[in-house]
């Protein structure tokens, strides 16, 4: 019998199991920090939680979608050019004829917009599949093709890589359903926070209670072993680069209706924050483990440390090297508590 | 003859000039273990891969379920019933042991939505079925032993309707104990009225619960033999082929010989 060799494992060495587990303890670790080193700075206080969460907001909805994609194995550093290209393709379908632009109503520029980031996402994802190149080099070659449409086309149009004036046209509810600020406690929360957390509670949802879920396990796990007992991963991956650009859609969507307007260069440097939210939230970088929840908590530290350092008037120079170093950090410590918690 | 679930006659592999099968023909009966020994290059692998629908047989016959048959590929295999557990398993270390057993097979309530309760009772059940309790289906595969981790992948492939089950060299990396675990569970298996087909080096496995036993060398058949008419000492003469072995003990005898 085998038996005796199938143990009962401990509540706590569970919790430890838990992907998000050492994100969590981080940050509660980072807020602390914050609260005794800040407290004169007004660090607990319903306006800078709002700075907070208004600030994690958009890259904790990119962070939900790059996690499902990095549970089934694959990166995509695409993901910030795109918010800029979606972004910029709002405001071009937008922007009058006479300007350059296409000059179509707001409903339906963004609706051809979201169509087009879509198939860049579809790009990406039979790009990787058809070549079985790592998708680490297909989207950065992808990263630069995004980028450089983002500058080349409304350049060439418009000669303008800014587009402005959202706010001059009818946005049909976009704007309010997306830049909407709610008051409370004196502070001002944006919209954007409700849409992440619906967002992460789908793609929580899907990850742990749907076959799709196991699906996106298995493949980052095995992707052989899962297409041998009938998953089917090229297409599962392929959406996942589609989820990826739709979570930089709604992101463009957010800054453009918040802000009036669409830069070319926006969304730089995105995808590497939003990997840093997933790999400190805990998903293992080469896949088959991870959650939702983790990244949510990674992008909450990313954007604690950001204002807790604007806040505290430390030189904002330092910020790269804390946000740097609490990504090693976070790495380190996810690994050890793996391992113990696997072993014991 | 109609009560063989699976036939092979006559059956040759080619690999450009390497002849890997020639002339191979073996069967399996429902709720009879066929035990497949071979040494190492014998073309135990070829054999279970033509078998499992991965190679076409460049020459003879495929019967399946009295019917001449010829799978385009494993999933057609498996889905008519043949079920092949690899040494190297389709495991996903990371995942629970829930999430495997019904990686690809997941049953749903409501859309998509993962049966998880039914998939964690059916998976202690099924692994209760063959003798083993996990107490806790949320493990991680990684954390089983290699013994356990073949003994899902058994079940499983029993749960999901395998008439016939070809295990290669599922004892082959196991200690003696979890060895045990595995060979029970092949009697259990083959108990429940499966086809079995056990590939393996070893005759001190294969004796103990094979119906009977083919043996393999370079690639032709060199026996086919009921339990009842063959010893275990002959069997295991015959696998590392008489002469040689003969040979092999007169010079170990003679240089033990020497030594003292």
């Amino acid at each position: 019998m085998t038996d005796e060799r199938v143990r009962q494992m401990s509540l706590a060495n569970r919790l430890l199991t838990r992907p998000e587990f050492g994100a969590f303890l981080a940050l509660v670790v980072v807020w602390v920090f914050f609260a005794i080193v800040a407290f004169d700075n007004n660090f607990v206080s319903w306006v800078t939680t709002a700075a907070i969460l208004n600030r994690a907001a958009p890259l904790g909805i990119l962070a939900v979608a790059v996690a499902l994609l990095m549970i089934a194995g694959e990166f995509d550093l695409s993901i910030g050019s795109i918010v800029g290209f979606a972004g910029m393709a709002i405001m071009l379908l937008i922007t009058p004829a006479e300007a350059g632009g296409f000059g179509l109503p707001v409903w339906m520029a963004v609706l051809i917009a979201l169509i087009i980031t879509l198939l860049t996402g579809f790009f990406n994802g039979v790009l990787v599949m058809a070549t079985r190149l790592p998708s680490f080099i297909i989207t950065l070659g992808s990263l630069f093709i995004f980028r450089g449409l983002a500058v080349a086309i409304p350049r060439l149009m418009t000669n303008r890589t800014q587009l402005g004036g959202f706010e001059d046209y009818d946005s049909g509810g976009w704007a309010a359903a997306f830049a909407t600020k709610i008051e409370f406690g004196g502070a001002r929360f944006d919209i954007a926070i409700i849409w992440w957390i619906v967002i992460a509670a789908i793609a929580t949802i899907v990850l742990l209670k749907t076959h799709i879920g196991n699906w996106i396990f298995g493949t980052g796990g095995d992707a052989n072993a899962a297409r041998n007992v009938g998953v089917p991963v090229a297409k599962l991956k392929i959406a996942l680069f589609m989820v990826t650009a739709l979570a930089a859609f709604t992101v463009a969507l957010i800054q453009a209706t918040q802000l009036n307007s669409a830069d070319s260069l926006r969304g730089t440097l995105k995808e590497f924050e939003a990997i840093i939210a997933v790999v400190v939230g805990g998903t293992l970088l080469t896949g088959g483990y991870g959650s939702v929840l983790g990244p949510v908590f990674g992008a909450l530290i990313f954007a604690m440390v950001q204002q807790g350092i604007i806040i505290t008037g430390v030189d904002g120079d330092w910020f790269r090297v804390f946000v740097g170093g609490i990504l090693v950090l976070a790495v380190i410590f996810n690994n050890f508590i793996r391992q113990r918690a696997s072993k014991r | 003859m109609s009560d063989k679930i699976l036939e092979i006659q006559g059956v040759s592999k080619f690999f450009g000039s390497v002849i890997a099968l020639q002339n191979v023909s073996m069967f399996v009966r429902p709720g009879e273990v066929t035990c497949l020994l071979g040494d190492n290059g014998a073309g135990k692998s070829t054999l279970i891969k033509t078998l499992a629908g991965v190679h076409k047989p460049s020459e003879g016959k495929y019967f399946f379920e009295g019917k001449e048959t010829l799978f385009e590929s494993p999933r057609e295999a498996l889905n008519a019933g043949i079920a092949t557990v690899y040494q190297d398993l389709a495991m996903i270390p990371l995942m629970s042991i829930w999430r495997n057993f019904f990686l690809g097979s997941e049953p749903l309530k409501a859309g998509p939505i993962f049966d998880i309760e039914n998939a964690k009772r059916i998976t202690r059940e099924e692994m209760a079925k063959m003798g083993i309790d996990i107490r806790d289906p949320d493990q991680p595969v990684g954390t089983l032993s290699g013994g356990e981790r073949q003994s899902v992948a058994i079940a499983r492939a029993v749960y999901f309707g395998a008439k016939v089950l070809i295990l290669d060299e599922p004892t082959a990396a196991l200690g003696v104990k979890q060895a045990g675990v595995v060979l029970r569970y092949i009697v259990e298996a083959r108990n429940r009225g499966i086809g079995v087909i056990f590939i393996t080096h070893n005759p001190h496995h294969a004796y103990p619960v094979g119906d009977h036993f083919v043996i393999l060398k370079r690639g032709q058949i060199l026996g086919d033999y009921a339990k009842e008419e063959v010893p275990i000492d002959h069997l295991i003469q015959m696998m590392a082929g008489g002469a040689d072995l003969e040979q092999l003990q007169h010079e170990l005898a003679e240089a033990t010989g020497r030594g003292s």
